[in-house]
């Protein structure tokens, strides 16, 4: 039997159905352990390729029998490599990932959220990194939040169900992921929204993402909100007064780290303002749909990262800290390592360096690593 | 930095610098350095990686245009 080719959009389908997969890693033992592909029905195991260059009988036994065996390494020549050697050791239903860990990381899924009036909002599901960005459809016009560096993902999206892409927002200036907001907007002749106190030393034309102008896609509204505290211009989006995009301020399981541009201390209190105060005043049944999630467990069985706001206020912890020393504590302190290149990934964002595609791919390997815990 | 044997593996990609590797190192002798040179940059921390688990010392490691050099005396 042949060594078969996997796409990461396979490996994605298996993973949101929950469908049993066994990963054998080839990267080495630091890659494996800060970044790897999970979920709740995947088993994997970690043996450098380099430890398989002289045959690969050793880990024979460990390996399970009858089952799909899908070998994975940064880019694929190794996983090739592992996979035919595998295959020429009697092995049965090989197959690798096809682009390695690089292509997972780029890999977007997009899952209808609910329905709007003259259309509908779907969310971009970056599975490899954690990432989630929205595209808000009605009446043939189009508008996406925090879109990813792959901007071709959203343009065939649009032009497939026959979508004039108007508006593209950031709901903040990102340090995790390089936006595609910019290059979205420009090539669609649409407008870039950015909200102009994270914008001070963006060296391109935005506009400014401001409380008060309502944005219409449509028959939909986009109403920013102003809910600093991850970054100072940090803004929300409320969409038809039914969903709460939260941007890097709230997630499902837990809440934005205010330290990425340098300025924890400063931002503590708007970080506590905008959790304790301002959202706390907003309709409980306001589905909160975040940029990032940390957990495979956070998606639901369709592969949607989303909640209530008035349940997070329930479960979540970050939303439960009482006394406000404690909180600027857990904020501030004993923070997971900051994203991979996050200061080069920020000066991207600016506009104020310009690496090649092949750079952008580097800068972005790893988790986000978004939140404070 | 002195070595006994260079190897080439510029426009390489994974896994080839590292299987060019194991096979130079094994007819060279305990002590002698080889210096591998490679453009792959997953070759730089595989490299020392796989140094690392055979006991040997990657000694050092440098970027010139490019193009990544590597020292690793053998166990």
């Amino acid at each position: 039997m042949a060594l078969k080719q996997k796409q990461a959009s396979e490996v994605a389908t298996k993973i949101i159905n929950q469908q049993e997969l066994f990963i054998l890693d080839v990267r080495n033992e630091d890659a494996y352990g800060d970044w790897k592909i999970e979920g709740a029905s995947v088993t994997s195991m970690n043996v450098p390729y380099f430890d398989l260059i002289d045959g690969v009988e050793d880990i024979l036994p460990k390996l399970p029998k009858d089952k799909e065996i899908l070998v994975v390494c940064a880019k694929e020549g190794s996983s090739i490599f592992v996979g035919e050697e595998l295959v020429e050791a009697g092995v049965e239903n090989v197959s690798y990932l096809s682009g390695g860990m690089k292509a997972w990381s780029e890999y977007l899924e997009p899952v209808k959220v609910g329905d709007l009036p003259g259309g509908a909002l779907y969310q971009f599901v970056r599975l490899g990194k954690g990432c989630l960005s929205y595209l808000i459809e009605s009446n043939g016009e189009a508008a996406v939040v925090d879109a990813n560096r792959m901007i071709e993902n959203y343009t065939t999206f649009a032009e497939n169900k026959g979508l004039t892409m108007k508006a593209t927002f950031d709901t903040h200036l990102h340090a995790d992921h390089i936006s595609g907001g910019k290059a979205l907007a420009d090539s669609v002749n649409g407008t870039y929204y950015l909200p102009e106190e994270d914008a001070g030393e963006v060296t391109f034309d935005y506009t400014a993402l401001k409380e008060g102008s309502t944005v219409t896609i449509g028959e939909v509204t986009i109403e920013p909100i102003y809910s600093p505290g991850h970054t100072i211009g940090s803004t929300s989006l409320m969409i038809n007064d039914a969903y709460l995009l939260t941007g890097d301020i709230l997630f499902v399981e837990s809440i934005g780290r205010p330290d990425l541009a340098g300025k924890a201390e400063d931002w503590v209190q708007d970080l506590r303002t905008t959790l304790y105060d301002r959202y706390k005043e907003m309709a409980g049944e306001l589905v909160v749909l975040p940029a990032h999630f940390s957990k495979m467990a956070e998606l639901d069985e369709k592969g949607r990262v989303s909640a209530k706001l008035h349940d997070l206020y329930q479960k979540n912890d970050g939303l439960n800290v009482e006394k406000e020393e404690e909180f600027r504590k857990m904020v501030t302190e004993n923070l997971p390592p900051q994203p991979n290149a996050y200061q080069e990934i920020r000066e991207t964002n600016m506009g104020k360096i310009a690496p090649d595609e092949e750079t952008k791919r580097e800068m972005e390997i790893g988790p986000n690593r978004c939140a404070v815990n | 930095m002195n070595s006994q044997k260079t190897l080439d593996t510029k426009g390489l990609a994974c896994p080839m610098p590292i299987v060019k590797t194991k096979k130079a190192m094994k007819d060279m002798e305990s002590g002698e350095v080889l210096e591998v040179q490679a453009t792959d940059k997953g070759a730089q921390s595989d490299l020392a990686a796989w140094a690392k688990s055979g006991g040997h010392e990657l000694m050092k490691s440098e970027e010139t245009d490019g193009v990544f050099y590597f020292w690793i005396k053998k166990a």
